[in-house]
This record gives C-alpha cells, structure tokens and sequence, in this order.
C-alpha cells in the first residue's frame, strides 16, 4: 500500500473513528454532569438567555470594542476563511459528496486559493500575537500551540499540493490528507473542542444573567 | 466619631477608625491557616475545589481558547500591565486540577503526564491572584468570546483555598470573627442594639426593633452600623414615611456574608441562614437588603439555594424598593437641584440586574444624572469588592485600580458622587484619603431619606 492509499483509507478512517468518539466522549463527560436546582426567584424566564448569549458574544460590547477588536477580526478573518477552503472547494465538495452523497455549488478556484491565502496569514498574525503578547505568551500552553499547528499544516499542505510545490502531487496530496487525519485525532483532546463548547458555554451564562434580569 | 464601637477579640483587634474597617495592620501576617501537611492541604483545596463542581463550572473550565480577550476586561491587568493579571490564569492552578482529576479526560491527563500535579508552592503563589486581586466583579465575562464566568470560578477556587487555609490574614480574621460574634466588623447583636437607639435618638426618628411580627425585615450591612450608622436612620424614616410595618431583628441583621467571600461555604450558609429564618419568624413579605452589593448576591441569588428550597418571601435591594415606592407613588421626593454621577456596584448591577432601580429614584430626585463612561452593566468595579478592600498588602494595587474610577468619575464633571454600596462607599473615602481627591462619595439611600416630602397620612 503507498503512502496516498493508506492515507485515504485507513489513515481516515482511523482519524474520523477517534474524533467521533472522543468528541460525544468529552462532550457528554461534561454535559451529563449534575447541574443543582436554582431556587431563586427569577426576575424573567431564563430560557431566552440561551439565545441572546450565543448572538451578544459574537462581537465584542462597545466598552471593550479598542481592545480586542483586532483579535476578533483575525479570529473570523480564519474561521470563515477555513469555512471556505474546506466547504467551497471543489475537490473537497466532491470528496464530500463521495461520502455522503449530497453536494453545493464550489467557489472558483482562484477565490479559494486567495481565502486561503488570507486564512493563513491570519493565523500566522494570530500565532505571532500568540508569542509576543505577554497575556497570551504567559496563558498559552503546549494544546494553544499544536493546535495552531494541526490547524495551518492541512492548510498548507492543502495549498502546497495545489501549487505543486515541493514535491510530487501524490506525495502532497498524501500529507495533506494525512494532516487532516491528524487534525481530527487531535480534535477531541485540545481546545478544537471549543467549537460545540461554545454554544453550551455561552448558553450557560446566558441564562444565568438572563435570570437576574441582565446579559453576559 | 461618636457611639461605642466594640472590639470583642484581643487576638485581630479591629481597626474601626481608618476610612476603611478592617483588622488592624498585623505585625506578623498568617496567611495561611492550621497545621497540616503539604500533602495534606493540597489533597484539601483540590477535593473542596471540585466537590461543588457542577455541569457550569465544567464547561467554563473546557472552554477557554486563550485568547487573552479577558484581561482587557480586568481593572488589574489594565492598571498594571502585568498578565499575571489575566483573569483565566488566576485559575491555572484550579484549571490544571480540573483538567488533571475530574475532566472527562483525566485518565489521559494523568496518563501522559500532560498537567503534572498542583503543588502546595503554586497555591500559596496564587493565593494573591485568587483573593487580593479578583473582586468578582464578572467584568470579565462580558468581554470573553466565551462568556466564561471567572468570578463563579474564583469563588469555587476560594472554598478549595479556604478548607486548605490558604486565606489572606485579614479576610480569615473577619470571616472568622463574623462566625463567632454575627458580624465580622464587630457589630454584634448588642452593638447592633446600641447603634440603632442611638440613631434614633440622634436623628428623632422612631425605630423598630425585635417585633414580633412585620412584613419588612429590614437587614444592615456590618460597614454601615459601625461607619455609616447615618444609613439605619434614613432607611426608618422611609419606612416610616410610608407607614410601613417594619423591624430590625437582633437575630437576623447583618447582610454581609463573609463567609461568601473567605471561600467558607458552611459559614456562608449559616449567615444566610440566619436571615432566612428571622423573615419567616416574623412573617417577612420581603426582606430589605441594606446599601450592599455582596449581601444581594449572596441572599437574592444564592439565599434560597443555601436554604434548599424557593424563599417565602421577596428579596429586594434597597435601591428596587426605593424605586417601587416612588413608581408606585408612595414615596414623593423633593426636587434636587444637583448634578450627580453614579458608581453601580458590581454584584447589584452587572451581576444582579438591578440595573435601573437607581435610576429611576435619581430620576423622580429630578437630578442631572450624568452617567459615566462605561456605567450600568459596563461598570468599573471600585476595587474595593469581593473582600479585596480587608486585605492591607493589597492596599497600593487597590489604589492603581481605584484611578480608573476616579478619572471616570471627574470626566463627568458631576457635582455629587452617589452609590448604593457601603463596601464600595468605603472603598472610594479609602482611595479620596489617599489621593486626597475632592469627591466624596454618598449614599442614595441617606440622599432620598433627607428628601422624603412629609405628607398627612
Ligand atoms: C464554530 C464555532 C467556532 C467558534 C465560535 C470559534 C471561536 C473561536 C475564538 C473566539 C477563538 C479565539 C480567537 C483568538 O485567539 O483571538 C478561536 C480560536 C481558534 N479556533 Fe475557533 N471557533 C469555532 C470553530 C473552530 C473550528 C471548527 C476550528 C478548526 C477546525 C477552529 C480553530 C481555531 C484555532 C486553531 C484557534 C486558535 C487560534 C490562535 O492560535 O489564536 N475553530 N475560535
Ligand atoms: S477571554 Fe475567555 S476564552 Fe479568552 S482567555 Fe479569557 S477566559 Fe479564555
Ligand atoms: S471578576 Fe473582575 S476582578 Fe476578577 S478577574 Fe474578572 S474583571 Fe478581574
């Protein structure tokens, strides 16, 4: 077997095994988790809060918009740009499409290489903001930093084998997907989880301060 | 300043006549409590620290990204530039634990080794991050992407701090004190008594004390007993003002809970408690919270779950019953001609919700209510809050703090200062002695009482 079959066979499907497991695993480890009873007297149903809260943490409040709004705008400068390359890109919507049989129209390609482009860049700024801020310098650890890493590398790798760069087509493509893989078993263990932790997160609050009759 | 100020312990005596109460400077600080093993108190702080951890705290501690947006938020990492500062890495020791020994992914933590193990030394370490300089303010919440709520976590990390003893000199000593005699500034039930006669007499108003039965309990806050006493007599004569049937009670009076904010959960409780059963003995339709902001947090959202089950009665900062009594027109106010800013208090704004209340009373005060640069839930806390303003060592970093207040209060240029928290009252006549500023802060509660219109009832 060459490198480019295990890696679409196995190596995927190993990958996407462990990230569906280890995700519903540290998923419900914390939400079967008891929650006591709140007794208090509500001032309002707490329920919309759940809501508010997932909208109001999306952009940073007024007060605190000098700040941190660089970080925002790099922040979804790559998540949509990683929206983008992953979903909108031709291969991978027929890749998809493989798998489970549904599809949507692609970007052209040209827009995708220049997402990409701007996704990477982002994520290089955020990385170098990472180190040099002595906030995050101090808060950041080995998961911030391999995360970032397992992150950029299916980028790179991805972008490398388009432009083929480096080194055979097959033999990136094989990084590539092999990256991928890697992304996915590293998923459930690091911070990638904050994307379904944050709904529970800001849910939380939002109920919370939506009960007293306040926002988070 | 007159009445008897008691001092009952000879071990903390307590120093009632600086511009903040607390103990007296220790010649020798104890900031760390009983006699037991590292060991021991590591195994301590993280079982109490993870016993009341619940579905909340967990998603919180799995959802950082380290993004450092909190920090932003932080009147201590704005103050001083130092991340040490950063509210999530006043947790890391408490997070680490988590992630280590009750996280869906302990085994592999510990497998792997990829959190080592908390040591005594990083507590002790940490021990200044977790009380001198968190107030709990929850500024921070509202600015992280996340919404993590790191005061909730910093109080969880107290109760594993305090069972460890762990807890700074002075915040143990009035918590303790406050166990023992009722109130941690020595306003015991006797003093208490005292106090209220003497008020009475001073300010010819008629009191209430120990009737049997009321539909108001009225509560008080320690500070305001033994520093503001002025407070008790304009709470009488509004509610007597408005023919109200009222008392204060010896057995249920003192609001603060310092066992909330030394990390106690057992004396929490207990305090709460106290207030609870003195409501139902005498047949409390509510209780009336004194000018406060931890005593709100503690009996309006956390008094009926120490007590178990929903309250029979309703809890109600003064500041909201002030304003349902000038919305409902039973109150009428006199006309001020002044301009006022006004300082929220954290726990009763941001983090209680009572935002309005006292907006609607300067507004029936006809006041120039002009509002400072980030107000309402938006709020600079004082600096003072979450037991911060007892601690001596925390003094100098307190006063960096309390210059974000000040700037914000002189940028509105406003004639009167007012609040509805005698802990952040103490906080800014701390920090006006010691920048000698110009602003004096006041209470709203005294503003309205020598306001009240007296009408033929
Ligand atoms: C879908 C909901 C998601 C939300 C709301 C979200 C939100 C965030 C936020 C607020 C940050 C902090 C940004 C900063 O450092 O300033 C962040 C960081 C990050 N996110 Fe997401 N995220 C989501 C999904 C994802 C997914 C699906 C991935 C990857 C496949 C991802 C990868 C990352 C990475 C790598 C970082 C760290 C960047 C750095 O080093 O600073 N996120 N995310
Ligand atoms: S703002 Fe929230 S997500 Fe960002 S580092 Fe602080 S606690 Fe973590
Ligand atoms: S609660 Fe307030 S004092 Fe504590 S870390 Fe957050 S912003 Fe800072």
């Amino acid at each position: 077997m060459d490198l480019l079959t295990f890696a679409r066979g196995p190596a995927l499907q190993a990958a996407f095994t462990i990230f569906l497991i280890g995700t519903f695993w540290r998923l419900l480890g914390v939400l079967l988790l008891r929650r006591k009873l709140d007794h208090s007297e509500p001032r309002q149903p707490a329920l919309a809060g759940a809501f508010k809260g997932q909208i109001a943490h999306l952009w940073p409040y007024q007060p605190f918009a000098s700040r941190v709004m660089a970080s925002y705008l790099l922040g979804y400068a790559f998540h949509i740009g990683l929206v983008v390359v992953i979903f909108f890109y031709l291969p991978h919507i027929l890749f998809i499409q493989d798998l489970f049989g549904v599809s949507w129209p692609a970007l052209p390609h040209a827009v995708v290489n220049a997402v990409g482009g701007i996704t990477l860049m982002a994520l290089v700024a955020l990385l170098v903001k990472r180190l040099m801020n002595p906030v995050t310098r101090l808060i950041s650890n080995f998961d911030d930093y391999f995360t970032w890493f397992v992150t950029v590398t299916p980028l790179v790798t991805g972008m490398l084998a388009v432009a083929q760069v480096g080194a055979r087509y097959e033999t990136l493509l094989a990084l590539h997907l092999l990256s991928v893989a890697l992304l996915l078993i590293w998923f459930p263990f690091g911070k990638l989880m904050h994307a379904f932790f944050f709904v529970a997160a800001r849910a939380t609050t939002g109920m919370i301060f939506e009960r007293r009759g306040t926002h988070s | 300043m007159s009445g008897d100020v008691s001092d009952t312990t000879e071990l903390q005596p307590l120093d009632l006549e600086s511009s903040r109460v607390s103990v007296q400077i220790p010649a020798v600080r104890y900031d760390q409590q009983g006699e037991m093993s590292d060991d021991e108190r590591i195994g301590i702080a993280m079982r109490n620290f993870v016993k009341d951890f619940g579905r909340v705290a967990a998603i919180y501690m799995e959802s950082c990204v380290h993004c450092g947006a909190c920090a932003e938020a932080c009147h201590y990492y704005v103050q001083t530039g130092d991340p040490r500062y950063t509210p999530i890495w006043k947790l890391e020791p408490f997070k680490q634990a988590y992630k280590r020994e009750a996280s869906p992914l302990a085994p592999v933590y510990r497998l792997l080794n990829l959190k080592s193990k908390v040591t005594v030394k990083q507590l002790r370490e940490w021990q200044e991050l977790i009380y001198d300089s968190c107030t709990m303010c929850g500024r921070c919440t509202m600015v992280c992407p996340m919404s993590i709520d790191i005061a909730t976590l910093v109080g969880l990390a107290r109760h594993g701090m305090f069972q460890a003893g762990l807890v700074p000199h002075e915040l143990w000593a009035v918590a303790e004190r406050a166990k023992r005699e009722g109130s941690p500034l020595g306003a015991t039930a006797q003093v208490f008594e005292d106090r209220v006669d003497w008020m009475g007499d001073e300010h010819e108003v008629e009191m209430h004390m120990n009737e049997d039965q009321a539909d108001y309990l009225v509560t008080m806050s320690s500070i305001e007993i033994q520093k503001y006493p002025e407070s008790m007599a304009a709470i009488a004569k509004v509610m007597n003002a408005i023919d109200a049937s009222w008392t204060f009670h010896s057995d249920g009076y003192e609001a603060t809970n310092f066992g909330m904010l030394s990390g106690n959960a057992e004396w929490q409780k207990a305090m709460t408690v106290k207030i609870i059963e003195t409501a139902i003995k005498v047949g409390a339709k509510a209780v009336i919270l004194p000018e406060c902001g931890h005593a709100y947090g503690a009996l309006r959202w956390q008094g009926a779950n120490q007590y178990g089950k929903p309250l029979p009665f309703r809890v109600m900062h003064v500041s909201e019953f002030l304003a349902e009594l000038v919305t409902n027109g039973r109150l009428k106010l006199n006309q001020v001609d002044r301009s006022v800013t006004f300082h929220d208090p954290c726990q009763v704004s941001r983090r209680g919700g009572a935002t309005q209340a006292p907006r609607v009373v300067l507004k029936a005060l006809g006041v120039d209510l002009r509002e400072m640069q980030d107000s309402a839930e938006y709020n600079w806390c004082c600096g003072g809050g979450g037991g911060v303003v007892t601690i001596h060592r925390a003094d100098a970093l307190r006063y960096k703090t309390f210059e974000i207040k000040m700037r914000q209060v002189n940028e509105t240029g406003a004639q009167m200062l007012l609040s509805t928290c005698a802990n952040c009252r103490q906080t800014f006549d701390d920090g006006q002695e010691h920048f000698h500023w110009d602003k004096t802060m006041h209470s709203l509660l005294e503003l309205v009482a020598d306001n009240i219109v007296e009408t033929e009832q």
